[in-house]
C-alpha cells in the first residue's frame, strides 16, 4: 500500500521524464511487436497464397519466376506456353484443372490478364471459397468484356458499364494504349489474394489484341493446375524439369514461395536484431532517467528513512517504479503497433493484393510486454542500488 | 522509571583532512516517560549528531541508548528503523516534509512504517489537531513555513511516539509563529504522553521550558573545549 503511493507519487513528481521515457519504450515496443508480427504473417501468408492451385506450368525459366507472374502478377512471363503444350496438361490423367492465362497488357498499372471462365466457377481459392461477384456478371468469352478485381475496380474507379482502353505492356505507358474498347460487366468480391488487382478479360481477347504477334496468338503465358494428388506432382516435376528442356513446372507453390523467404531470412534477422536493439537504448532511457533524478530524489529517500522506511523497501520503490514505466510503454507500444501494422499492411495490400491478418494473436504481444517490463526493472536495478546506499543523515539538511 | 538512558555514548567523524574528530561523547543522559527536556546547544556543538543518534539515524562508535526496552546503539539496522518508526518522532528545523505528497499523505507515511500501518483517521485527527482540517489535500509548497512545520508536528505524532526528537524546530519560523509552534509541539506531545527532547539556541524557546539543561554539560566534547 505504502510502496504503491511511493511509486505514484515518484512517477507523477517525475511527469516529464515518466511521459517521456514511456513514449519511447512505447515507439520501441510497437516497432518490435510489428517487425515480429509483420514477419511472421507475411511468411504466413505468402507461403499460403496459392488462389487454389498446386503448381504452375510456363516457359523454362526459375520456378519462383513462374509463381511470381503467374500466381502473384507480379513479375514478369518468361515466355509462352504452346498451345499444344497447354492441350497436353490439360488432358493428361494427373491433372484434376488446367486454367491458362495470358498476360503482357496492363490498365494504367494494373495487369490485364486473359482467362477463362472457369476460374471463376471452379476453383476454389482458399477452402470452401470461390471468387464470387460483387456485382454485374461475368466476361463472355468471346466478347470485349472485363471483371475487375475489387481493389483495381476500386483504384480504377471503374464501375459496371465503363468502358477502357488496354495499354500494352506490363508497365503503364500512355503512348502504348490499344485501339480496342473493353466493357466493364462485373467487379469480383474482395479475395484478398493477389487477384484482386487484376484486371480480367477472356484468354483469347489477350491474345489477339492489335500488335501482339499473331503467329503466337494461340499461345499462352502460363497454366494455372491442380493435381488429383501429390505424387502426379513428383512425377510432372520429373517429366517437365528433369527430361524436358523447354517449359518448367513449379511444384509445391508453397514451397517455393518459402523458399524465397529463406533466401531473404537475413533481411528478417537485421530488422529484428535492430528492433532489439531499439527496445534495449528505450530501456535504457529508464536508466537514464532514474539515475539523473536521483539528486533530487535523494532527500526524498533520506526523508522516508528518517520515518522508519527500510532501505528495501526504497530499493523495491525504484525497481517497481521502473517497470511501471515499462508497463505503462508497453501498453502505449499497442497503439504504436497497431498503426504501423494499418500503414505496412496498407502497403503490402497495395502491392500484391494480398491482406496480412494483422489483429491475430500473435505470442510476441506477451513475451514483449512480459521482456521489455522485465527489462526495465533489471535497468532500475542501478538506481535503487543508489537508493539503497544513499546516506541516511547527510542527506538530511542542514547538520549542525 | 526512564524512557531514554544513554550511557558512554561516542561517536566520531573522519575530517576531509583525515584526522579522525569526536563530536559526541556523552557519558550519562536520560530522559524519564512524559518528561519534557530543552537542550541549549549553538549550532556547531554536535546536537544534532545527538538526536540523530538517539533516533538511530547514525550508529553509535560505543555505548548505549536505551529506548524502553530496546538499545539504538547495538540493534541492526533493519530493527533501528523500526524502532524509530514505531516509538520516535522527529520534528526537524527544516520540516523535511515530502514536496510530492499532499499533508494528509505526509502524515500517513509518518506511520505507514511502523506496527500499526498507516490510519487515514488517525491522520486526519491529528492535522485537524494542528489546525489544518482544511489542509488535508494541500501541498506543502502550497502553505506558509508555520503551516508546513504544524504538518511536520503531525507527522511526528501520527505514530504515538513515546518520544519527540525536535532540533531547532522553531529555527525557520518567525516569532508569532515559532512561539505558536512550540505550544503546539508541547501540547501534543503531552496530550500523547510522548517525552520531548528539544534541543535549540533560541533563548525565547528554552525560556518556555520549565528544564533546560546546556549540552555543554552532556556532551563532554564541549566541556573540553570550554575548559
Amino acid at each position: 500500500m505504502t510502496l504503491l503511493l511511493i511509486i505514484r507519487r515518484s512517477l507523477r513528481q517525475h511527469a516529464f521524464s515518466t511521459t517521456i521515457t514511456a513514449l519511447a519504450i512505447a515507439l520501441a515496443g510497437g516497432l518490435l511487436m510489428s517487425v515480429w508480427v509483420v514477419k511472421e504473417q507475411a511468411q504466413k501468408t505468402f507461403t499460403q497464397v496459392n488462389t487454389g492451385f498446386d503448381a504452375v506450368l510456363g516457359a523454362r525459366s526459375s520456378k519462383l519466376q513462374l509463381v511470381l507472374n503467374a500466381i502473384f502478377h507480379l513479375e514478369a512471363s518468361p515466355g509462352n506456353v504452346a498451345s499444344a503444350d497447354f492441350e497436353f496438361i490439360k488432358k493428361h490423367p494427373a491433372v484434376k484443372l488446367a486454367i491458362p492465362i495470358a498476360v503482357g497488357d496492363n490498365l494504367r498499372g494494373f495487369r490485364i490478364v486473359g482467362t477463362v471462365p472457369e476460374l471463376f466457377s471452379d476453383v476454389e481459392y482458399a477452402t470452401g471459397r470461390k471468387f464470387s461477384l460483387e456485382g454485374g456478371k461475368l466476361f463472355d468469352p468471346a466478347a470485349r468484356e472485363a471483371v475487375l478485381g475489387s481493389f483495381a475496380a476500386q483504384k480504377l474507379r471503374l464501375k459496371i458499364g465503363d468502358e477502357f482502353h488496354p495499354f500494352h505492356g506490363l508497365a503503364f505507358d500512355e503512348k502504348n494504349q490499344h485501339a480496342e474498347t473493353y466493357v466493364v460487366t462485373g467487379v469480383l468480391a474482395p479475395s484478398n489474394t493477389p487477384a484482386d488487382k487484376v484486371v480480367w478479360i477472356p484468354l483469347h481477347g489477350l491474345q489477339t489484341m492489335t500488335g501482339h504477334d499473331p503467329k503466337v496468338a494461340t499461345d499462352v503465358s502460363a497454366v494455372l493446375i491442380q493435381l488429383r494428388s501429390p505424387a502426379a506432382g513428383f512425377m510432372l516435376d520429373l517429366m517437365y524439369n528433369k527430361q524436358g528442356n523447354r517449359l518448367t513446372f513449379a511444384y509445391p507453390i508453397g514451397a517455393i514461395m518459402a523458399e524465397l523467404f529463406q533466401k531473404i531470412s537475413w533481411f528478417d534477422q537485421v530488422l529484428t536484431l535492430i528492433a532489439y536493439l531499439v527496445a534495449l537504448v528505450s530501456a535504457a532511457g529508464v536508466l537514464a532517467a532514474i539515475y539523473n533524478s536521483m539528486a533530487a530524489r535523494r532527500r526524498d529517500i533520506a526523508i522516508l528513512r528518517a520515518l522508519g522506511a527500510g532501505r528495501l523497501l526504497l530499493f523495491s520503490a525504484i525497481v517497481l517504479e521502473s517497470a511501471v514505466i515499462g508497463a505503462l510503454g508497453m501498453l502505449a507500444a499497442f497503439a504504436v503497433y497497431a498503426g504501423i501494422l494499418t500503414g505496412v499492411s496498407a502497403v503490402i495490400r497495395t502491392q500484391t493484393g494480398v491482406l496480412l491478418e494483422t489483429f491475430i494473436y500473435n505470442p510476441v504481444m506477451w513475451w514483449a510486454p512480459l521482456g521489455m517490463i522485465g527489462l526495465c526493472a533489471l535497468c532500475g536495478l542501478l538506481p535503487a542500488w543508489k537508493a539503497y546506499r544513499t546516506d541516511l543523515a547527510e542527506n538530511l539538511s542542514p547538520l549542525s | 522509571m526512564s524512557l531514554l538512558s544513554i550511557s558512554a555514548l561516542r561517536k566520531s567523524f573522519v575530517s576531509p583532512e583525515g584526522a579522525r574528530k569526536t563530536i559526541v561523547d556523552v557519558p550519562q543522559f536520560s530522559l524519564a516517560a512524559g518528561q519534557h527536556l530543552a537542550l541549549r546547544g549553538e549550532s556547531g556543538s554536535g546536537k544534532t549528531t545527538f538526536l540523530h543518534l538517539v533516533a538511530g539515524i547514525l550508529t553509535a562508535d560505543s555505548g548505549s541508548v536505551q529506548i524502553g526496552d530496546s538499545d539504538m546503539a547495538v540493534l541492526s539496522e533493519h530493527a533501528r528503523d523500526r524502532l524509530r518508526a514505531e516509538s520516535v518522532g522527529y520534528i526537524f528545523q527544516t520540516f523535511n516534509l515530502l514536496q510530492g505528497y499532499s499533508c494528509l499523505e505526509n502524515v500517513l507515511l509518518g506511520m505507514a512504517f511502523g506496527a500499526g500501518g498507516a490510519d487515514p483517521g488517525r491522520a486526519t485527527a491529528m492535522l485537524e489537531r494542528v489546525g489544518l482540517a482544511q489542509r488535508l489535500r494541500h501541498y506543502p509548497r502550497q502553505l506558509s513555513t508555520g503551516q508546513q512545520q504544524r504538518v511536520a508536528v503531525a507527522r511526528a505524532l501520527a505514530n504515538h511516539p513515546k518520544l519527540v526528537l525536535a532540533d531547532e524546530p522553531t529555527g525557520n519560523l518567525d516569532r508569532k509563529n515559532a512561539r505558536e509552534a512550540l505550544a503546539l509541539i508541547r501540547e501534543t506531545c503531552r496530550e500523547n504522553g510522548a517525552s520531548l527532547l528539544l534541543v535549540s539556541h533560541d533563548p525565547e524557546v528554552l525560556g518556555a521550558f520549565e528544564e533546560v539543561q546546556d549540552f555543554s554539560e552532556i556532551n563532554r566534547v564541549l566541556k573540553e573545549v570550554a575548559s
